[in-house]
């Protein structure tokens, strides 16, 4: 029993050493702030369209300033992007002050924009340190648009205006616009009824098409979709004031806020000067014209006659770029280190893994089978938790990049590692271990000698499937800006990009085969 | 010498697999414990090599309270063989025979697997290097019992040691082992489900029933006075029977 406890107790000391290791990786890798040229200004981004596009605004208008700016694009959802902030690993990334408001907050939404804005910069500046820059101009809401043809032949400039033509209109909402009370439930109460002659569930990606067609004659969407522009919609305005207001504006961090006031200079420039057509024309030559968000953001820029950094090359439309192996051929250096990246995260979280859990499982098997298994079903517990939230749960410990995504990859290859090294050990030729220690093996001479050599091909098969789910799971990687072949995988999503995601998912699905190739043969090199 | 005496092992919440025995296995004498399954004959067995530790009762080997030896020296110092072979299936025969001397530090592990193998029928410049896989039932049986006496124990633990085998390989096998007891004087305990076994290989006979011992005697005085109906109905099947039950009186 003492050596099971000493086990489980470097186990943990394992774990938490590389807790304390990663923690010194992190700092290592944020040297403390000298002057504005010591430390790079670090722009991040949600995983959309327009939050890579507003991103990559700031990143080049704080070029122009002559700052070093360091790109995280594509940080995993609000309470990532926001963790990062709040703990310093980024600087600056584009937020909504509906969602400030209601998300980070938790408070009811409101239609009173400025109010929103007032609200948001008073207490994220006083809780979190966090500093709302003047908003950029636009809203990006829900919205309710309608063929720019309906619109003019019914007369419907205002949602009280749809509100009278609805029975002879089809809508198409998103399933959850349908069940929201901000959405579609409170709509109804705020504008008296708007009954529908027929309603429809559509996705995000078909409800357009469909408006356009004709096959229904109202939709909702957001006021800067792309789409808006493309199919030159009417978009209904909320005369009632019944939508939440949701200004984009750059949400900065406290160390640039009060270190750097000419880059916040430079960022609060850009306040005002977007509209919500200007936005929805800037979205669409990203999503639909397949534009790079750099080569847009430069001639953003350089039309509203701000910043006169060059962009970097330019980049022929989508169309035009050849086939997905000539696309990935002339990125194979970017690809090939984003692989190797990627490797190394999966290789660097197994071996840990490895580390702590043969021994654990192997420890397990001494236990009573009842309590072996309590303990197998408390690690199979972080096998269910989301990977997103389990990465927003350490953001708080870790920060963002190479550590948390270790750590989360770790957490993961636990349990496979740990049964099977368990069921490898226990379940090792009856018959042997039997005989072995009636002709008076030690316990220690019985695992060493018969148990783990005769459970190897089990404790491998157990490694073998951690490696293979891993390569998987490290594309989650890229959510908080720790690299990978998840990065183009999460970029082209965004950007709607075949090709790019593409890029990502094979050389990701190659890496996988080749892992476990690797594996059999260590397999063999380790058989007796 | 091997002695148990009013041995009781109980296995919670209800069973009683051994209900008071007592035995004894004379020094270089073999004695077969025959019984049906969960008669306690291995669990008995078991005693004398501390795999199972008794509830109640005293188990000695050469006069020595089991309980207070070192299990890992007594074993080393007892020839042990189970039904299927127990070979450890990622070492060779060789390896295998040597696991005994080995462990128990002598210089001369490997000349000593290569007599035992010898000595059991198998040419070691064949077998040494075999699996077990490469092996037939019977060979790997062969190979556990040179295994068994590699270190040339005063005492070996047989159980079932045959019973796998078909008839012919197993005639064999019963040979062999009569031939060790010749050659080596070992002190033998055998567990047997086969009477006709028992009474080929053993000086004296314990049948066991519901975790007691119905009866020890010879071969010989077995089937001319079986001393309960339950011993006369085994010699009965068995067709060892030579006279019919004796009354109580």
């Amino acid at each position: 029993m003492r050596r099971i406890t000493a086990w489980l107790v470097s186990g943990l000391l394992l774990v938490a050493g590389a807790g304390v290791a990663g923690g010194a990786l992190a700092q290592a890798t944020t040297p403390p702030a000298g002057g504005a040229d010591a430390r790079p200004v670090v722009v991040a981004s949600k995983p959309f369209a327009e939050s890579y596009l507003l991103a990559e605004l700031f990143a080049q208008q704080l070029e122009a300033a002559g700052r070093r700016v360091e790109r995280r694009a594509g940080l995993g959802a609000t309470e990532i992007a926001f963790g990062a902030l709040r703990t310093g690993a980024i600087d600056v990334y584009p937020e909504y002050t509906g969602t400030g408001l209601v998300a980070i907050l938790g408070e009811a939404p409101s239609s009173d924009a400025r109010a929103v804005f007032r609200r948001v910069r008073r207490e994220f500046a006083s809780r979190y340190d966090s500093w709302w820059l003047p908003p950029l101009g636009f809203e990006n809401s829900y919205a309710i648009a309608v063929r720019r043809a309906t619109a003019d032949s019914l007369g419907l400039r205002t949602l009280s205006d749809l509100a009278r033509a609805a029975p002879g209109l089809v809508a198409g909402f998103s399933p959850d616009f349908i069940g929201r009370d901000d959405g579609l439930v409170g709509l109804r109460e705020r504008y008296g009824g708007l009954r529908f002659r027929g309603e429809r569930a559509l996705l995000q990606a078909v409800k357009y098409r469909a408006l356009a067609s004709g096959d229904v004659d109202v939709v909702d969407g957001y006021t800067t979709d792309g789409a808006i522009a493309r199919y030159d919609l009417a978009v209904l305005a909320d005369d009632r004031g019944f939508f939440p207001a949701y200004e984009a504006a750059a949400l900065v961090s406290g160390r640039l806020y009060r270190d750097d006031p000419d880059a916040v200079a430079a960022l609060a420039a850009l306040a005002g000067l977007f509209d919500e057509g200007t936005m929805r024309a800037l979205n669409e030559r990203v999503e639909v014209g397949g534009e790079r968000v750099e080569d847009v953001a430069a001639d953003v820029l350089r039309t509203i006659g701000l910043a006169t950094a060059d962009s970097t090359g330019v980049e022929q439309p989508r169309e035009a770029r050849g086939g997905l192996g000539a696309y990935m051929w002339a990125r194979r250096t970017t690809l090939a280190a984003l692989a190797g990246r990627h490797l190394t995260l999966v290789v660097g979280s197994l071996l840990l893994a490895v580390v702590v859990a043969v021994p654990a499982g192997v420890a397990l098997a001494r236990l009573r089978p009842g309590r072996a298994e309590a303990v197998l079903r408390a690690a199979g517990v972080i096998q269910t938790v989301p990977g997103i939230a389990l990465l927003a749960f350490m953001i708080p410990l870790l920060g963002i990049g190479v550590t948390p995504a270790l750590v989360a990859l770790f957490l993961y290859a636990l349990y496979p590692i740990l049964r099977n090294s368990y069921v490898g050990v226990r379940d090792a030729a009856p018959d042997a271990v039997d005989a072995a220690r009636a002709l008076g093996m030690t316990d220690a001479q019985l695992l060493r000698l018969v148990r783990l050599p005769l459970g190897l091909s089990v404790i491998m098969a157990g490694i073998r499937t951690a490696a293979v789910i891993s390569v998987g799971t490290a594309t989650l990687a890229a959510f908080i800006g720790a690299g990978g072949l998840g990065d183009p995988i999460v970029a082209g999503l965004a950007l709607a990009d075949t090709q790019m995601v593409l890029s990502g998912a094979i050389p990701a699905a190659v890496l996988a085969v080749l892992v476990d190739l690797a594996l059999g043969r260590v397999e063999r090199a380790l058989d007796v | 010498m091997l002695t148990a005496d009013a041995v009781v092992k109980r296995y919670p919440p209800s069973a009683t697999a051994l209900a008071g025995v007592s035995l004894t296995v004379a020094s270089g004498s073999c004695v077969a414990l025959v019984g049906e399954s969960g008669s306690g004959k291995t669990t008995l067995l078991r005693c004398f090599n501390r795999l199972v530790v008794p509830d109640e009762g005293v188990v000695r080997v050469d006069g020595a309270d089991v309980a207070a030896l070192d299990p890992i020296v007594l074993r080393r110092a007892v020839g042990y063989v189970q039904q299927e072979s127990g070979l450890l299936p990622h070492w060779t025969a060789r390896r295998n025979v040597a696991l005994v001397p080995w462990l128990r530090g002598m210089s001369d592990a490997a000349e000593r697997a290569e007599r035992a193998l010898t000595r059991v029928g198998l040419d070691p410049a064949v077998y040494a290097e075999r699996r077990p896989a490469e092996l037939s039932g019977g060979q790997r049986q062969r190979v556990a019992m040179a295994r068994a006496i590699a270190a040339e124990p005063a005492i070996l633990l047989l159980d079932e040691p045959f019973g796998a085998l078909d008839a012919i390989t197993r005639a064999d096998a019963q040979a062999l082992l009569l031939t060790l007891r010749r050659d080596l004087a070992v002190t033998v305990l055998l567990v047997t489900h086969d009477l006709r076994e028992a009474f080929r290989l053993a000086d004296r006979v314990a049948v066991m029933r519901a975790g007691r011992i119905e009866q020890v005697a010879t071969p010989d005085e077995l089937a001319r006075a079986p001393g309960t109906a339950y011993v006369a109905e085994l010699l009965e099947k068995a067709q060892l029977a030579i006279a019919g039950v004796e009354g109580d009186s």
